[in-house]
């Protein structure tokens, strides 16, 4: 897959991102990189952040289109 | 047959499990990797959990902590993350604070690894 929807799918997740970024990390369409900075992720462990990012991207990674994901979280401060 | 009381057993009673694809001296996947090495790096004790014999170990396991990819590192009973937080807590000097905290100033004088088979 492409990284247009991953990208859709985290923007409505977190509709105040400061920073969104996808990246296709091999070429292959199924190992991204996505980082993600939004103040809704201020004070959160980075377990929980995580979390967040995982419950956006929720039906690609049950799905299988996503086979490795790396994540990349900060809160806006 | 269930795993997750075996998991949760585990989890509880580890200082630092690291439940992976493959074993400590045969990785099988480059995110396990970086999750044992950052442990390794930190001087923590680890005892691994090969999820690879039954894809039912990462299905109870992943309903169990809530966290979807493999690997998972688990502190005292508590989910600390994966390849990439572990990662990033080891660079920041967090994971040993974390590890002192939890496991006393000397754990790391002793580094053990050991590997559990569920299978």
């Amino acid at each position: 897959m492409s990284t247009q929807p991953l990208r859709e799918l985290l923007e409505q997740a977190f509709p105040d991102a400061t920073e969104l970024q996808v990246t296709d990390r091999t070429g292959g369409g199924d190992h991204f990189h996505v980082l993600v900075a939004s103040p809704s992720l201020d004070g959160l462990s980075l377990v929980d952040q995580h979390r967040r990012v995982y419950d956006a991207l929720a039906a690609p990674l049950a799905d299988g289109s996503i086979h490795e994901l790396r994540i990349s979280t900060k809160g806006a401060t | 047959m269930s795993y997750t009381d075996r998991i949760r057993g585990i989890i509880d009673d580890s200082d630092v499990a690291l439940f992976m694809k493959g074993t400590p001296s045969l990785v099988m996947c480059g995110n396990s990797d970086r999750a044992l090495r950052a442990l390794r790096r930190a001087g923590a004790p680890v005892t691994a959990v090969d999820i690879l014999p039954d894809p039912q170990i990462r299905q109870e396991l992943s309903a169990l902590s809530g966290w979807p990819t493999i690997p998972q590192v688990f502190v005292r009973g508590e989910l600390v993350g994966g390849a990439d937080i572990v990662e990033e807590l080891e660079a920041s000097g967090e994971l040993e604070r974390t590890l002192r905290e939890k496991l006393g100033n000397g754990y790391a004088e002793v580094r053990t690894e050991e590997t559990v088979a569920l299978v």
